[in-house]
C-alpha cells in the first residue's frame, strides 16, 4: 500500500495514481478506521426574482444552525453549496441545479425547494443518483412519494387547513364559507379543511375560488357576507395578494360582524403582518411555528438568529424549516456512524425523532414526511405590533393526506 | 339589492383606481405615441415614495400624494432629457424593449435599496373606516378614489382638450416638423408633457400602494390591466380610458358576483371583443 490516501488529497499526483491503483488492486485492504473527511450537502433555493425572500430566510436558517452547532458531526465536515432556482416557473432549472450539484459540487446530501414543481422536476434524478433530497418547503401532499429518497421537514398544506378544519367544528362554528385561490394548493386546502370540519359535524354551505394573482375581492366577500355563514375559510398564496385579501377583509368588517374569520398560517406570515396591521385582529389562523413559542430549543436558535441578524429581526417559519433540515441532516449522520450513503441516511431518518424550536417532530418512518404539532393562533396586539399568538396545541399532526 | 349597490359601487371604486393608475401611460402611450411599458416603474417610484415619506418621516398620507408625483415627474423629465427623447423616433419594437429594459432595470434597483419585501403602507383611519352613505356602506378610501378620480379625469379632459399647451401637445404629436415650423419647442414640450405624464404614474402608484402592495416586481404586474384600459378606451383619450376603467372595474365586480366560476375572466372576453370589433377603442373616432 502506498502511504498517501487519496482521500486527504496531499499527496502528489502521481503518489495519488499510485495509491488508486494500489486500492484497485487490492479493495479488501481499505482502512477500517473512518478518516477526517467533508460532505457536501448541496442547497437549491429561490435567491432572486420575487420570491427571493423566502429562499433568504431558508439560508439564514442553515447559517444559524451551523453557528449553533459548528461545521462538524464526527469527523465528518459539513460544507454548503448553494445554487439558485429563481422559484417557481423554472422547475427545469431546480433539476438542473441538482445535478450540477451532484455531478460538479459531488454533493451527497440535497436541501432545499420552495416550490412544488421545483421538487417534483429533481424527484426523478434524485431517484437515479441516489441522493437523499431533504424538502425544506414546498407543501403540496404528493411530493414525496414521488422519489424513495425525498424526506420533508417543513409542512403539507393540508396539516394546516385539517386541523384548522378540526378546530373550527369543535369550537361552535356550524356553517363555513370558503374563498381560496384557483390553483393546485388552494384546491388543497379547501378539500382538507371540508373534510376536517364535516367530519367533525359542520357543514360548508358555499364557497368561491379566485384568480390566483387577484386583488379585488369585495364581490366575493359580499357572497360570503349574505351566506350568513358562522365562518370564513380562505387561502391565498401570500405576498401582495394575501396583503390585499386580509385588508378587504377589515374594510368588509368581517370579524367585526361575528363571523369568524380562518386562514392557513402562511396567508398571516410573520413577514406580511406588518403590511396587514390591524385586518389581523381576530383572525384565527393554524401554523407550525411562531416566534413567541417557548421551549429551550427555540431560546437558543432566537438568541443566535438575533446575534445574527440584529436584536429586533423577526425569522419566518421558514428560516426554522431550513433549520431542521440541516438538523435532520445532522442527526442522521450521528445515527449511521459515519457512513454516507443514501441508504444509511435515508434510514436514520426515517423515523427520527427531532426537538425543533417549534416543538417535537418526527419523520413519519412510512412516508418520509413531517409529523408535527400544529398551533392555532389569533392575531393580536402585543407589545405594540401585531402578532398571531397561540391560544391551542393540536399534537403530533400528521398529513392528513396520506394517513 | 343593497348587496348589488355596494358591489357596484366597490366597483366603481376599483375602476377609478385603475384610471388613476393609467393615466400618465393614457398621456405617454397615448398622447405622446411612445410604447411605453415603463409606466409601472414610475408608478412604483411613486409607491415607494410615499412608503419611505409616511413609513420613515411621519408625512401625513394627502401630503404625500403631491410629493410622490412631483418627485416621480422630475425622474421623469430628466430620464427623457437623457435618453428617452433618442428613442422616439424609432421603430415600436425598439421602444419595447427600451421601456421594458428600463421597467426590469428598476426593479432590480428597488430590490437593492428596499429589499425583495412588501412594504407596509397603512392609511389613516379616516380612510379605512366605512362610511354610511345611507343606501351604501363604502370605505373612505374608495370614496377618495371616486372623487378624486372625478377631479382629475375632469382636470386632464379640460387641460388636453381646452387649453393651448393640449392643442401644442396634439400638434406635435401628429406633425413634428409642421409643429416646430409655427415656433412650438417640441424638445421642451415632449419633456413636460412626459415629465406630467410620469408625473401621474407616481400618482397613481402612490395611490394604489395602499389597495395593491408595493414591491420590486410591481412594475410589470399590473402593466396588462392598464394596457388594457388604455387598449379599450382609445390610446390618446383620456376620457376614453376613464370611461373604460370604471366600465371594466363595474363589469368585473358585477360578474365576480353573479357568476363567481367565471366572473374573474369576463373581463378579458371583453378586451378580446373590442379589440376584433374596436381595434381602435371607444374613441376610435379621435384617432388620427
Amino acid at each position: 500500500m502506498s502511504p498517501s490516501n487519496p482521500l486527504t488529497g496531499t499527496a502528489g499526483r502521481r503518489s495519488v495514481l499510485l495509491g488508486a491503483a494500489a486500492a484497485a488492486a487490492a479493495p479488501l485492504a481499505r482502512p477500517a478506521i473512518a478518516q477526517e473527511r467533508k460532505l457536501v450537502v448541496g442547497v437549491v433555493l429561490p435567491l432572486s426574482g420575487t420570491f427571493a425572500d423566502q429562499g433568504r430566510n431558508n439560508e439564514d436558517g442553515i447559517k444559524v444552525f451551523q453557528k449553533i452547532h459548528g461545521t462538524k458531526v464526527g469527523n465528518i465536515t459539513v460544507e454548503t453549496v448553494t445554487r439558485d432556482d429563481q422559484g417557481p416557473g423554472s422547475g427545469d432549472l431546480s433539476r438542473r441545479m441538482t445535478q450540477e450539484l451532484i455531478q460538479r459540487s459531488r454533493a451527497e446530501i440535497i436541501l432545499g425547494y420552495s416550490f412544488t414543481p421545483n421538487a417534483l422536476s429533481a424527484a426523478s434524478l434524485l431517484t437515479e443518483a441516489k441522493r437523499p433530497g431533504i424538502i425544506i418547503n414546498a407543501a403540496t401532499s404528493i411530493i414525496t412519494e414521488r422519489s424513495p429518497y425525498f424526506a420533508r421537514v417543513s409542512m403539507t398544506l393540508p396539516q394546516l387547513a385539517a386541523s384548522l378544519g378540526t378546530w373550527a367544528a369543535k369550537n361552535g362554528v356550524k356553517t363555513v364559507y370558503t374563498i381560496v385561490s384557483d390553483y393546485g394548493p388552494g384546491l388543497d386546502a379547501e378539500t382538507w379543511f371540508t373534510k376536517a370540519f364535516e367530519a367533525g359535524g359542520g357543514k360548508v354551505i358555499g364557497g368561491a375560488r379566485t384568480p390566483v394573482a387577484g386583488m379585488e375581492y369585495s364581490p366575493f366577500l359580499q357572497r360570503a357576507v349574505e351566506a350568513r355563514p358562522d365562518g370564513l375559510f380562505s387561502f391565498s398564496p401570500g405576498g401582495d395578494v394575501s396583503v390585499a385579501f386580509m385588508k378587504q377583509t377589515k374594510e368588509r368588517n368581517i370579524v367585526g360582524s361575528g363571523i369568524k374569520l380562518m386562514v392557513t398560517g402562511d396567508v398571516v406570515d410573520d413577514n406580511l403582518v406588518p403590511a396587514m396591521g390591524d385586518a389581523l385582529d381576530g383572525v384565527v389562523s393554524a401554523l407550525h411555528y411562531q416566534v413567541e413559542l417557548d421551549n429551550a430549543e427555540n431560546k437558543r436558535f432566537l438568541e443566535a438568529f438575533r446575534e445574527m441578524s440584529g436584536p429586533n429581526a423577526m425569522p419566518s417559519y421558514r428560516t426554522v424549516q431550513a433549520y431542521d433540515g440541516m438538523a435532520l441532516i445532522y442527526h442522521a449522520l450521528q445515527q449511521t456512524g459515519g457512513k454516507t450513503d443514501a441508504e444509511s441516511i435515508m434510514n436514520a431518518i426515517k423515523g427520527a425523532r427531532l426537538n425543533s424550536p417549534r416543538g417535537p417532530i418526527m419523520i413519519d418512518p412510512a412516508t418520509r414526511d413531517i409529523v408535527q404539532n400544529i398551533y392555532i393562533r389569533r392575531g393580536q396586539r402585543k407589545d405594540g405590533r401585531w402578532a398571531n399568538i397561540a391560544f391551542e396545541t393540536i399534537e403530533g399532526v400528521k398529513d392528513p393526506a396520506k394517513a | 339589492m343593497s348587496g348589488l349597490i355596494s358591489i357596484l359601487a366597490d366597483g366603481i371604486a376599483y375602476g377609478m383606481l385603475l384610471f388613476l393608475f393609467s393615466i400618465g401611460l393614457s398621456i405617454t402611450l397615448g398622447l405622446m405615441r411612445f410604447i411605453n411599458l415603463a409606466h409601472g416603474a414610475f408608478a412604483m417610484c411613486g409607491g415607494y415614495a410615499a412608503v419611505v415619506l409616511l413609513n420613515g418621516f411621519g408625512v401625513p398620507f394627502l401630503l404625500t400624494l403631491p410629493i410622490a408625483a412631483v418627485l416621480t415627474g422630475a425622474i421623469g423629465v430628466v430620464l427623457e432629457q437623457l435618453v428617452i427623447r433618442r428613442v422616439y423616433p424609432m421603430p415600436e419594437l425598439q421602444q419595447v424593449l427600451f421601456s421594458i429594459g428600463l421597467a426590469f432595470a428598476a426593479g432590480a434597483v428597488a430590490n437593492i435599496l428596499f429589499g425583495p419585501q412588501q412594504q407596509p403602507m397603512l392609511l389613516p383611519d379616516w380612510l379605512t373606516t366605512r362610511v354610511d352613505l345611507g343606501v351604501v356602506e363604502i370605505t373612505g378610501y374608495r370614496i377618495f378614489l371616486i372623487l378624486f378620480g372625478l377631479v382629475a379625469a375632469g382636470a386632464l379632459v379640460a387641460l388636453f382638450n381646452a387649453t393651448l399647451f393640449g392643442a401644442r401637445v396634439r400638434a406635435a404629436v401628429d406633425n413634428r416638423r409642421a409643429a416646430e415650423g409655427i415656433g412650438i419647442h417640441v424638445t421642451r414640450l415632449f419633456a413636460i408633457t412626459f415629465g406630467l405624464g410620469a408625473a401621474f404614474a407616481g400618482l397613481g402608484g402612490a395611490l394604489a400602494v395602499g389597495f395593491l402592495g408595493l414591491d420590486p416586481t410591481f412594475p410589470f404586474k399590473y402593466l396588462v390591466l392598464l394596457l388594457m384600459v388604455v387598449a379599450i378606451g382609445g390610446p390618446g383619450s383620456i376620457a376614453g380610458s376613464f370611461v373604460a376603467a370604471v366600465a371594466l372595474g363595474a363589469i368585473d365586480a358585477l360578474f365576480k358576483y353573479y357568476v363567481p366560476e367565471v366572473g374573474s375572466f369576463v373581463i378579458y372576453g371583453i378586451l378580446v371583443l373590442m379589440m376584433v370589433f374596436f381595434p381602435k377603442g371607444l374613441a376610435s373616432r379621435r384617432a388620427a
